[in-house]
């Protein structure tokens, strides 16, 4: 008789929510969820996959990166040099074709994700306009569960709130916006820079405190009030924010003060690699590592977290909300460009790039990346990402891992890079190496706890049974990009490499109570300005394929 | 108690559809409020001309659901006719798609992939070119609430709006009042550039009579004068029919600006120079942003035709022209293309979806078509159903289904639909189609 039980046996595991660090156990699925062991001992599972001697974790959980939407999707028909040249997807009995490159399609991505050991993933920027084209790429986007950030940084009812000192109705109009795109938390890009880019030539803001024209608004205030708006919704996740002044050199200051204008607030700073840099404003010479400087002021503050945003040498794609820092790419690396401003919303750029080890800055940058994880000191609140593909690909993650674990593989990559990495960065002194109990952590567990995913990341009862299983190997690159086998809501979707069976996953949402007397308000701003109706824009429930409402209200 | 006897028809009451989506162009208005009565569309307020007659010429044809080889069959039987015609075809191609929804175009394209078919949409017969010319040096773009919002000048090139989008000058481009133009078509200069006085060019401030088949040395003039490089006069009047002073007045305009745009038709892309006209006039946009915000943006024609550019593009990486003969897509316009893979006699059977090609393609490639086993979906009946191995009469997007388009922006907006209707939908009869593909398959 079947007993709905499905058991993986005797693996060394890695459950660091629950402080399992490398122990042989049992892990029991049913439902497709890891559930205690059945306490009548007769009870036998259906299907047991033998895991001893191999290491077994939580399904990895990307809390940052750019896999769907119109960004997305403009990039992969902007590319077609370098897919012709790429790793071939081809179809099989159960899976789709695709194309590879630094954008993959949606079917390759869900697959190569999958093949990694992940099993969710966060797009970090949507402008919600586009919300339905997310949710239709996400439905082809098969072995994730996945969610979005909304864009709001520059949204315009959100800074005529602001202006107007409003916290209730920003905090309401947040609400509704995340509940009308069914994504997952506010996202802030170039605070009220992309707004002035899109009213003057060049135009950006360079500072916190400059005057966003028109609404007469600062970027330190938008930050300030969207972070205390989603405390007091109590989203699961804070506000997710790419800082101003991305990748200028000199920008450390601005970081570090952005991180003080969160206060008590709960704060994410994404991809925080490029945002530690010393020397003069446009001055490439004097260019240099401030990590120190801020992981100081990190390690020390609870409430904030940071994505790295990794940047590994070779060809790819950047792709951004951050509309002026588009342009300063393809004008820098004299690429093809996109740009597309998104009515009240958002704007976009898009600029093909390549990271060379022989240039200083890029090679600034790959250190200046390690060092985020090297020195960072509670590996719960520092995440691996590449923010995928701007840093890197995603694919690029178990050579991460290993430069992280193997003092000597990254000794010998550092005496590859730009020799001046040396002097101006602390890289070379740095001996740490990660456990694998500490990767287990900045890969799945930790992105799950500042998710506030209450399901992912552990492997206790009541966690969806997401599941990575590794052959431990000696060479972390070839451990990692390689799983025995993973599994998906108790199903294995990956056994060797090979795509079994490919679930669709589920997208992960927020429905924030909010007041609903705000909606006429934002019925007649919207009729005013955007280009569609107002009763045409909410994506309604019935829209979405498999779907879980994360809940708020996290303590 | 006793009911009185009825002593005539119960007249039913109207209904109104408010903020319905028309899909005639790539327009795509979603403000168009449907009167229903007795199963008949009565009004459609806001509608254009073009707009009214899309609402009010699609009452559900009475015709058989399917017909095969012109005699009427069940949709299973011709589900099942379809499936074996495009597994049993050494090179199946899959074409149309521009009208219907995405929903619909994933599972067209899905199908592409399983019978390791190849996947062309009417892209490649209009914008094809501007694609093209966007995958070698990229586009500066925007949202069409951007051009109603900010746009100060506003030039049309090679195109006819105000005959083929007859509401984009009202609702987006010349008439809106917006944030940054509050006093709408006064705080705006409109500039039309083509070979012929169109109704569009009544509608202009400024007007640019150039020579037929000029584009690529007027925008070249363009891009020359807003870098300040010296050109000679006389070639240019030559080149381009035109006073070089009327085109430097132009580019100081243009610089004057604060949010430039420019709207481009189909005189550009599919006239001499096609992808290098469009090239040339996307570059153009990017130059003029050292100088002031200028966008650029493609007029597309079919309501969905952006929805098929991205459905084909996030499933295989490319946007159009995609060949999965070898299990994994690849890109070639020209080769891959459907013009072209029927008038070189390549292509032995066809999935056609919502597109006419019996009636608008060239005398060989229609020629291939009428000799090979094909399958149309489409709600009408056309030149193209009528040759049909397969045909299958589909209710119609946004008339009678829901689903998702895109507009020519890019943004997506879901359908709602007024009347139902007795045949099946593109997706269900794609779906069918697909279902019994991969079991053949297998």
């Amino acid at each position: 008789m079947s007993s709905g039980y499905f058991k993986i046996a005797g693996g060394t595991v890695y459950d660091p929510i629950h402080g399992v660090d490398g122990e042989v156990r049992d892990i029991w699925i049913r439902d497709g969820q890891i559930v205690e062991k059945p306490s009548d001992s007769n009870i036998r599972p259906d299907k047991t996959l033998d895991a001893s001697g191999l290491v077994v974790m939580p399904g990895g959980v990307d809390m940052h990166c750019h896999i769907a939407g119109p960004k997305v999707n403009t990039a992969r028909k902007m590319r077609p040099e370098q897919k012709r040249k790429a790793e071939k997807v081809v179809r099989t009995s159960n899976t789709r074709s695709g194309t590879m490159g630094s954008v993959p399609s949606t079917f390759a991505t869900g697959y190569k994700y999958a093949g990694l050991g992940y099993t969710t993933a966060f797009d970090a920027a949507i402008p919600p306009l586009a919300a339905r084209h997310v949710h239709e790429e996400f439905e082809d986007t098969p072995c994730l569960d996945k969610g979005f950030f909304v864009l709001m940084g520059n949204n315009h009812f959100v800074m005529e709130s602001i202006h107007r000192k409003e916290p209730e109705k920003l905090r309401s109009f947040i609400a509704w916006l995340l509940g009308a795109a069914k994504g997952f938390t506010p996202k802030v890009v170039n605070p009220g820079g992309v707004e002035i880019w899109k009213q003057l030539p060049s135009g950006n803001v360079h500072g916190l405190d400059e005057n966003v024209a028109h609404f007469d608004v600062t970027p330190r205030q938008i930050i300030e009030q969207i972070a205390r708006a989603v405390d007091a919704l109590k989203l699961p996740h804070s506000v997710h924010l790419h800082a101003n002044n991305l990748g200028m050199p000199g920008n450390w200051i601005t970081t570090l003060e952005t991180m003080k204008t969160f206060g008590d607030s709960r704060g994410h700073l994404a991809h925080i690699q490029f945002h530690s840099y010393g020397g003069g404003e446009g001055d490439e010479n004097t260019f240099n590592s401030k990590v120190v400087e801020l992981v100081e002021y990190v390690n020390a503050h609870h409430n904030l977290t940071v994505d790295v945003g990794q940047v590994l040498f070779g060809e790819t794609t950047t792709m951004t909300a951050d509309g002026p820092l588009g342009y300063y790419l393809s004008n820098a690396f004299k690429s093809k460009w996109f740009s597309s401003d998104t009515e009240m919303e958002s704007g976009c750029g898009i600029a093909p790039i390549e990271y060379r080890n022989t240039s200083l800055v890029h090679s600034l940058q790959w250190a200046i990346g390690l060092e985020w994880y090297l020195l960072a000191k509670d590996p719960w609140r520092v995440v691996m990402s590449t923010d995928h593909p701007n840093g890197g690909s995603f694919l690029a993650y178990p050579q991460i891992i290993q430069l992280l674990m193997d003092r000597t593989y990254r000794q010998d990559m550092l005496k590859q890079v730009h020799p001046a990495v040396l002097e101006r960065s602390t890289l070379a002194d740095l001996t740490r190496e990660y456990s694998l109990y500490e990767i287990c952590i900045i890969t799945r567990s930790g992105p799950a706890k500042i998710l506030g995913l209450t399901r992912k990341g552990h492997l206790g009862p009541g966690a969806d049974a997401d599941i990575t299983i590794y052959t431990p190997n000696d060479d972390k690159t070839k451990m990692f990009e390689l799983p025995r086998a993973v599994i998906k809501s108790g199903v294995v979707i990956v056994e060797h490499g090979e795509v079994r069976e490919p679930l669709t996953g589920k997208l992960l949402y927020v429905a924030p109570e909010y007041d609903t007397s705000i909606e006429s308000d934002i019925a007649e701003w919207f009729e005013k300005y955007y280009s569609i109706r107002f009763r045409n824009y909410p994506v309604p429930l019935d829209y979405l394929h498999d779907r879980e409402e994360v809940a708020c209200a996290r303590l | 108690m006793a009911t009185p006897p009825i002593t005539k028809p119960i007249e039913s009451p109207a209904t109104v559809i408010t903020d319905a989506t028309c899909t005639f162009c790539g327009c795509v208005c979603d403000d168009i409020d449907i009167t229903v009565k007795d199963n008949h569309i009565t009004d459609a307020k806001r509608a254009c001309v073009l707009g009214k007659s899309w609402f009010y010429g699609h009452a559900a044809d009475d015709r058989p659901d399917c017909l095969i080889e012109g005699q009427p069959a069940s949709v299973a039987e011709g589900v099942e006719r379809a499936a074996r015609i495009l597994t049993e075809a050494r090179y199946p191609i899959v074409y149309g798609l521009s009208d219907t929804t995405s929903e619909a175009q994933r599972v067209a394209v899905a199908i592409g992939d399983a019978i390791a078919g190849t996947v062309d949409t009417t892209t490649s017969v209009c914008h094809g070119p501007s694609g093209m010319a966007f995958q070698g040096v990229g586009e500066v773009t925007c949202t069409l609430g951007e051009v109603a919002n900010r746009g100060d000048l506003i030039i049309f090139w090679g195109g006819n709006p105000a005959e083929s989008h007859p509401r984009h000058f009202s609702k987006y481009s010349l008439m809106p009042k917006g944030m940054f133009v509050p006093n709408g078509r006064k705080d705006r200069t409109a500039v039309g550039v083509d070979v012929r006085k169109t109704k569009t060019a009544k509608a202009m401030d400024l007007f640019f009579q150039i020579k037929p088949r000029s584009d690529f040395e007027a925008l070249w003039t363009l891009r020359a004068l807003a870098k300040s490089v010296e050109v000679d006069p006389e070639q240019v009047k030559r080149d381009t029919g035109i006073e070089l002073s009327r085109w430097q007045d132009l580019m100081d305009r243009m610089k004057a600006a604060k949010f430039g745009v420019i709207l481009f038709g189909m005189g550009l892309t599919m006239t001499r120079g096609k992808h290098l006209n469009s090239e040339a006039l996307l570059s153009l946009a990017r130059d003029m942003n050292a100088f002031t915000r200028f966008v650029v943006k493609p007029m597309r024609g079919h309501g969905n035709v952006t929805g098929a550019d991205n459905v084909v593009t996030w499933q295989t990486g490319y946007p159009f022209g995609v060949n999965m003969s070898r299990g994994y897509p690849r890109f070639n316009p020209g080769e891959y293309t459907t013009s072209d893979t029927l008038a070189r006699g390549e292509a032995d059977a066809a999935l056609l979806v919502a597109c006419d090609p019996m009636a608008n393609f060239s005398q060989p490639a229609r020629e291939r078509l009428q000799s090979i086993p094909y399958i149309a979906l489409d709600p009408k009946e056309t030149p193209t159903t009528r040759s049909a191995a397969v045909a299958f009469t589909t209710a119609t997007y946004g008339i009678n289904t829901p689903g998702t388009v895109y507009r020519m922006d890019d943004v997506p907006i879901y359908l709602r639909p007024a009347l139902s209707s007795t045949h099946p939908t593109d997706l269900e009869v794609l779906s069918a189609i697909h279902r019994r593909v991969t079991e053949l398959k297998k």
